[in-house]
């Protein structure tokens, strides 16, 4: 069994030798019947070999881009490749590279998990039928649901259900595998193991695209991340890049709070913030010790002083806003 | 391992890529399974077995004369003499309601079941191909019809042959034919039928593709069957008749006579094929463009 569990990892020449982007968009945009501007223009770079954490809040169009992504949906407007194929044209030859996930698990309640996991391995052209039996079984290894592979479908739990979703998508090697929100209606158990999943497919070489409303789920495992915001991709970058960008902030721990506000006030510190004991301000251009100079030359006491950086939540919510900021 | 023998062995562990035409054999192997595993489908099928069963039985109790001037007295007045005339009053009867019915089911919960429970999203992901997903669900449709056909012919048959005396054929003409060649008629019978039900099914399958509700769909398949029965009957729309889906349906009586009226056959061919291509490619058009949110 040692050498099926590697089955569904991807070939990782193949990655590497591709040059660039596992996934580019480029002006992607996708106006629904409705008339509901879901994607607004996104310009979407994927690096081959990255975790990529597409996050945003509901109704922000991780789905609708994700859909697009793997040609169930047209795009209005812009294009996108995949693995360097041009979609959806080039879908026949380049989707049986890509493992999904999308929208949630959605099988036949009559039929077993492996039966299901069967069903779409017939529905591949490229698959070899001789090797489907192994290749079902080490899928339902990787995800934990061996025991319940003859189970039907319709009894197995939420997390059962989203794992044999997952296993779906590892039928085959693959190149990039896309799991939309993999970790949904699962507990915080099995959020880590989805979590150390994604970090084995990832392992093997396969770019791995993620999408999720909560960034603490994915930052553990991500190394980029592309943020949306009402349709639109508010920010993309590595995760080291996201972190940069909160804006560093002074805290200065001392008795005489308000005299310190009013110090860092002059100094023209923003967004200055005072409480018991302790008085922070945005730090912008000043260095800390020409601030902490000025408290000094102030008469007042500095008992302690740090730069604290926001946490990438904050910097998330910054980005996406607060509450239900439902899009459209 | 360097990167290429890890790609070699990734390939390797992978399997050899099969041919076209065996992978849309094994697609359409899946798909019966679907089809033919369900419990529904399993249940139509059996009240299939049932009704030509129950139809003998009764006629065989009632007096099997009692047919006075209604549109199957010759065929009634033939089973008292023959019982594989059962077969062909079970067919009259069940394509009036039932046989459509059934068809309507497969064909109409096709591509919508799948939409409505989400399948098809994954299976279009794998790619699956529209155009060979629906390739794929026609062919099990036609299937499925020409099993119902068989089942209705069949179960009549081996009820005739137990209520009624078999033998020699005498034909609507007044030709009797050898009993051999009575059951090659039969045969042609059903599937001339089968043939009317695969143009019921590429309607059903059209409209499926336009809903993610399968009962809305197989309802709608059943008005179409059922107006479309009822204008054939109304005389001042004459002119319209021939172009009906259902027209030709029972014409299939064509093979109880001698010689064959292979014109009035070959127009039921014409049609039923007109009926599939223009379904058919509706459905392509509809499916091959549609966003699939579902
Ligand atoms: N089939 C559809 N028809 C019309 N509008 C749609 C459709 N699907 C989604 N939308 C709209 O498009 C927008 C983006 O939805 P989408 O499902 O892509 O968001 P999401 O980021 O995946 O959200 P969530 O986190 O809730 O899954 C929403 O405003 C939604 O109402
Ligand atoms: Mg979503």
């Amino acid at each position: 069994m040692s050498t099926d569990t590697e089955v569904a990892t991807g070939d990782p020449a193949a990655t590497a030798g591709a040059p660039g982007a596992a996934v580019t968009t480029s002006g992607l945009s996708k106006r629904y019947r409705g008339g509901q501007l879901a994607v607004d223009g996104i310009d979407m770079v994927v690096p081959a070999g990255s975790v990529y954490g597409f996050l945003g809040p509901n109704g922000s169009g991780k789905t609708t881009t994700i859909r697009m992504l793997v040609g169930l949906i047209h795009p209005t407007s812009g294009s996108l490749e995949l693995l360097g194929t041009a979609m959806p044209g080039g879908a026949v030859r380049v989707l049986p590279r890509v493992g999904s996930l999308i929208e949630g698990p959605a099988f036949y309640p009559q039929l077993s998990g492996q039966a299901n996991l069967a069903r779409v391995d017939a529905a591949d052209r490229t698959a070899d039928p001789a090797t489907a039996r192994a290749r079902i079984g080490s899928a339902l290894e990787r995800v934990g649901l061996l025991h319940a592979a003859g189970k039907r479908y319709r009894a197995y739990s939420l997390g059962m259900k989203q794992r044999l979703a997952i296993a779906a998508s590892l039928l085959r090697p693959r190149e990039l595998v896309i799991l939309d929100e993999p970790t949904n209606g699962l507990d915080p158990q099995g959020t880590r193991e989805v979590r150390g999943l994604i970090r084995s497919i990832a392992a093997g070489g396969v770019t791995v695209l993620v999408s999720s409303h909560l960034l603490a789920e994915v930052e553990q495992i991500c190394t980029d991340v592309g943020v949306m915001r009402t349709g639109q991709l508010v920010f993309q970058g590595t995760l080291e890049a996201l972190r940069a960008r909160g804006a560093r902030r002074i805290r200065i721990r001392t008795a005489l709070a308000g005299k310190a506000a009013e110090v860092l006030g002059t100094l023209g510190l923003a967004d200055v913030k005072e409480a018991a004991g302790e008085v922070s301000a945005q730090l912008g251009e000043r260095a800390p010790e020409e601030v902490c100079r000025e408290l000094v030359l102030a008469d007042i006491p500095v008992a302690g002083l740090d730069t604290p950086r926001p946490s990438l939540e904050d910097l998330f919510v910054e980005l996406t806003g607060e509450g239900f900021d439902v899009g459209g | 391992m360097s990167a290429a023998d890890a790609a070699v062995a990734a390939r390797a562990r992978a399997g050899r890529r099969p041919s076209a035409v065996a992978a849309w054999f094994r697609l359409l192997r899946s798909e019966l399974g679907l089809v033919f595993r369900r419990r529904r489908n399993q249940a139509l099928l059996a009240v299939l077995v049932v009704l030509p069963v129950t139809l003998g039985i009764v006629l065989r109790l009632s007096s099997p004369r009692g047919g006075d001037g209604g549109p199957n007295s010759s065929l009634l007045d033939q089973l008292a003499g023959n019982g594989i005339f059962l077969a062909f009053l079970a067919l009259t009867i069940l394509l009036t309601l039932v046989l459509p019915l059934v068809v309507a089911v497969v064909a109409g919960d096709s591509v919508a079941g799948e939409a409505g429970s989400g399948t098809i999203r994954y299976l279009l992901a794998v790619p699956a191909g529209r155009t060979r997903l629906l390739s794929v669900k026609y062919t099990a449709v036609v299937v499925f019809g020409l099993a119902a056909c068989i089942v209705v012919v069949g179960a009549a048959l081996a009820a005739g042959a137990a209520l009624f005396p078999v033998g020699p054929v005498t034909l609507l003409s007044g030709t009797t034919v050898p009993l051999s060649e009575g059951l090659l008629r039969v045969l042609f019978i059903t599937l001339y039928v089968a043939a009317g039900m695969a143009a019921l099914g590429a309607i059903g399958v059209a409209v499926s593709t336009l809903t993610e509700h399968s009962i809305g769909a197989i309802a709608t398949v059943l008005v179409i069957a059922v107006a479309s029965e009822v204008a054939d009957n109304v005389p001042q729309i004459s002119a319209a008749h021939p172009y009906l889906p259902t027209h030709w349906w029972l014409s299939f009586d064509a093979l109880l006579r001698s010689p064959i009226d292979t014109t009035t056959l070959l127009h039921g061919l014409l049609s039923f094929g007109v009926y599939a291509v223009i379904f058919l490619s509706l459905a392509w058009a509809r499916l091959t463009t549609a966003d699939i949110t579902s």
